[in-house]
């Protein structure tokens, strides 16, 4: 299949987490938008890797390679954070008994 | 001893006066501060005529002194030197000894004031005689310069000196604006002299082996008479000539002495000095002698017809200084350098003589310095008014007295020229002659027409005033036998070979011609005998004075509003230039500048608060910039490459 159809694929994917992420009012809501974009961006990259192994040169070759385990960091990166926002939110729940996103606007104080 | 190693205490030990009295002046007591004052001066003296003795020895050579290089830029180099020769040690003569005559005079004029205004007096005093010795000492025009604006700056100091009334600042900031007007002359001609010559040093321009301009023979180049123009033009303004003499009878608002040491003796004189000192330049430039003696001539009668209008005694004597000024200049004018150097000798005498005394009729009259209030002075000061006396016959050019002698070669010299100008110079001597008795018969004789408080209060000056007064009563007597002119006693005129080295290379160029004997024996008996018919004449005419009722004629009062020159001034240039001033201050600088600046300052104010707006607090609108920003980077990095 053409490469285009990966790419408008992860963009939607992407804008669609953005605008949740900017627009939810629940957290753990924003946290899935943030995974949906993280998520949007691996599924690109192994687009791209499987479409330089098609073109059968070295170059392409070890690109394709450094996409794929890239998409690996990528991953990696994505729990670790996870882990740590379920945390706040933990706490958010804690110490406010909701976890309304807005609550945070008391910082500005 | 060498004299010429000791020259540089001559400017410096007056300078040390000044730092010792003006800093000390809550410290130092009256007296000592006289004592210093005058001791420095009187000190300056002695070396001074040290040097004049080495000075007129057989052989001497003008002596240059470099002191450091004052100027150095690429190939600019303008040195502290001092050229000393024939000229300058008879100025020294004069500016130390006058000056230390008019020092120890003070100690009894200035008695009331405060310890601290007395220590400020004479430390600007000082200050005036350092900066003047400066001027006649340097060897350069730069050099000069610095004296020249020093000395501006003290008449400036000491005209205002009793600063707490309006009017004496008025007439002390008069001074010092006129003055700088010539002054711009001055520093025009130093770089135009600069960039045609390379140099402004006087042993580098005139000295007669190869100087640049004693090799010079156009005649009435454009350059040098656009250089001499403009160093006349510096003269004028520092030595009150037409137009710009204003300001010297409003700086009678200083104390007395000053007017004798500043605007009598010395300071005045500094334009007939610098003239003097360029003659060889002068000589190569006709045309400007030829304005230089028009503008004395001019100045002489004009200022002569004021002075006979005039009812303030000082008032009188400053319009007498700027007449007598304009015949120094008269002199210049028509080539007779040394005859105009001998007037300011005998000028400073007789002038300081006047001042001085009319300073002890102040002094007596408790302030009063209206003539038609006073009378019959004679006869209670004695001293005063036989010094006063001997002044006058000086001024008026009676013979066997100084005046006569100085006055009359100049007009012999004017004669020699034209005799038109010859006869106009004597009009002038002979009003000179009628305002002088006139001031003396209205002060002097006839009957006290103060008021009763006045007359008790009539005293003779104390010892300190009245010596001072005797000296120069003497030296204004017999001054004049320096300088015996050539008709009446052969080879007599001591004073025209002392000072002939200086003009020798002027004389060869000038070729003035002289008069005949028979001539100028003629002339000199009928000048004689006509200003003693006018001063006698003078003074029968005021010695009974009684102030006239019946209205004056209008020329009578052209005259006495000084031809309303002042008035003149004032709404030609001065309300001009004051409304010029007031729309930039209004306009420009209120609303202009202070506009800009203000504004810079309130858009950094506005700018701010909007910029804290962003700071809202609120977590979404931070997650949006976010993405905000990003985008941009995203754009930027795909359109720029």
């Amino acid at each position: 299949m053409e490469i285009r159809w990966y790419i408008f694929l992860s963009l939607a994917l992407f804008c669609i987490g953005i605008i949740g992420a900017l627009t939810r009012r629940n957290s753990i809501i924003v946290f899935m938008c943030i995974e949906l974009m993280l998520n949007s961006v691996n599924l690109l990259l192994v687009a791209f890797s499987k479409m330089h192994l098609a073109s059968l040169n070295a170059f392409a070759g070890t690109m394709a390679t450094s996409a794929q385990i890239f998409v690996f960091f990528i991953m990696i990166v994505a729990a670790a954070e996870v882990s740590i926002g379920l945390a706040i939110i933990v706490l958010l729940y804690r110490n406010t008994r909701s976890i309304d996103i807005n609550f945070l606007n008391r910082l500005k104080n | 001893m060498d004299a010429i190693q000791l020259i540089y205490l001559v400017p410096l030990l007056p300078l040390i006066g000044c730092l010792i009295n003006g800093l000390g002046r809550n410290a130092l007591s009256k007296s000592l501060t006289g004592v210093i004052g005058s001791g420095v001066v009187f000190i300056s003296f002695c070396i001074s005529v040290l040097f004049f003795l080495a000075a007129s020895k057989e052989g001497f050579v003008t002596q240059n002194i470099h002191y450091f290089d004052f100027i150095h830029v690429d190939k600019l180099l303008i040195p502290f030197e001092f050229q000393i020769d024939q000229l300058t040690s008879l100025f020294l003569l004069i500016i130390t000894g006058v000056g230390f005559i008019i020092h120890v005079y003070s100690i009894g004029y200035m008695k009331e004031e405060t310890q601290s205004g007395f220590g400020r007096y004479f430390s600007y005093l000082n200050l005036f005689v350092f900066s003047m010795l400066i001027l006649v000492m340097g060897g350069n025009y730069v050099i000069m310069y610095i004296g020249w604006e020093g000395v501006g700056l003290c008449s400036y100091l000491l005209i205002g000196f009793w600063f707490k009334d309006q009017a004496n600042n008025d007439a002390g900031k008069k001074a010092f604006i006129v003055n700088r007007i010539g002054d711009v002359g001055f520093l025009l001609a130093v770089f135009w002299m600069i960039s045609s010559f390379g140099t402004t040093s006087y042993h580098e321009l005139y000295n007669s082996q190869n100087g640049i301009i004693s090799s010079f023979t156009d005649v009435n180049s454009p350059v040098i008479v656009g250089i001499t123009l403009l160093l006349f033009l510096g003269a004028i303004g520092k030595s009150a000539q037409i137009p710009l003499y204003t300001w010297l009878p409003d700086a009678m608002a200083g104390p007395t002495p000053v007017s004798a040491l500043i605007h009598a003796a010395t300071m005045v004189t500094a334009g007939v000095y610098m003239i003097a000192r360029s003659n060889i330049l002068y000589s190569l430039a006709p045309a400007t002698l030829a304005v230089v003696a028009g503008i004395g001539l001019a100045t002489a009668i004009f200022a002569a017809v004021i002075a006979l209008r005039q009812n303030d005694i000082k008032k009188v004597l400053a319009y007498s200084t700027v007449s007598q000024l304009g015949y120094m200049f008269l002199g210049l004018g028509v080539g007779a350098y040394s005859a105009s150097v001998f007037h300011v000798m005998t000028h400073a005498f007789f002038k300081a003589l006047l001042f001085l005394g009319a300073g002890s009729v102040i002094h007596a009259m408790g302030g009063e310095q209206d003539m038609t209030k006073m009378g019959g002075l004679g006869k209670k000061m004695k001293i005063t008014y036989v010094t006063f006396f001997i002044a006058c016959l000086a001024i008026a050019g009676i013979p066997p007295f100084s005046g006569f002698f100085s006055k009359d070669e100049i007009l012999s010299a004017t004669y020699a020229q034209s005799p038109v100008l010859y006869i106009l110079g004597l009009a002038g001597a002979l009003l000179t002659a009628f305002y002088m008795f006139r001031l003396l018969g209205m002060t002097f004789k006839g009957k006290f027409r103060g008021t009763p408080e006045q007359e008790h209060h009539i005293h003779e000056s104390p010892a300190s005033m009245t010596v001072p007064l005797v000296i120069l009563a003497i030296l204004a007597a017999v001054g004049g036998f320096i300088g015996l002119p050539e008709v009446l006693v052969k080879n007599a005129n001591k004073f025209g070979d002392f000072l002939a080295p200086v003009f020798a290379h002027s004389q060869k160029i000038l070729a003035t011609h002289e008069v005949p004997h028979q001539t100028d024996l003629i002339l000199i008996i009928v000048s004689a005998i006509l200003v003693i018919i006018v001063s006698i004449w003078a003074y029968r005419k005021y010695a009974n004075y009684t102030p006239s009722t019946s209205p004056e004629n209008a020329f009578a009062k052209l005259v006495k509003n000084k031809f309303y020159v002042d008035e003149i001034y004032y709404s030609l240039f001065v309300k001009p230039w004051r409304s010029l001033g007031a729309f930039l201050n209004n306009v420009f600088d209120r609303k202009g500048i202070d506009g800009i600046v203000n504004g810079v300052g309130r858009t950094v104010n506005y700018g701010s608060r909007q910029l804290r707006l962003l700071q809202s607090g609120q977590v979404g609108s931070y997650l949006l910039l976010m993405v905000i920003g990003l985008l941009a980077l995203f754009i930027i990095q795909l359109f720029t490459k």
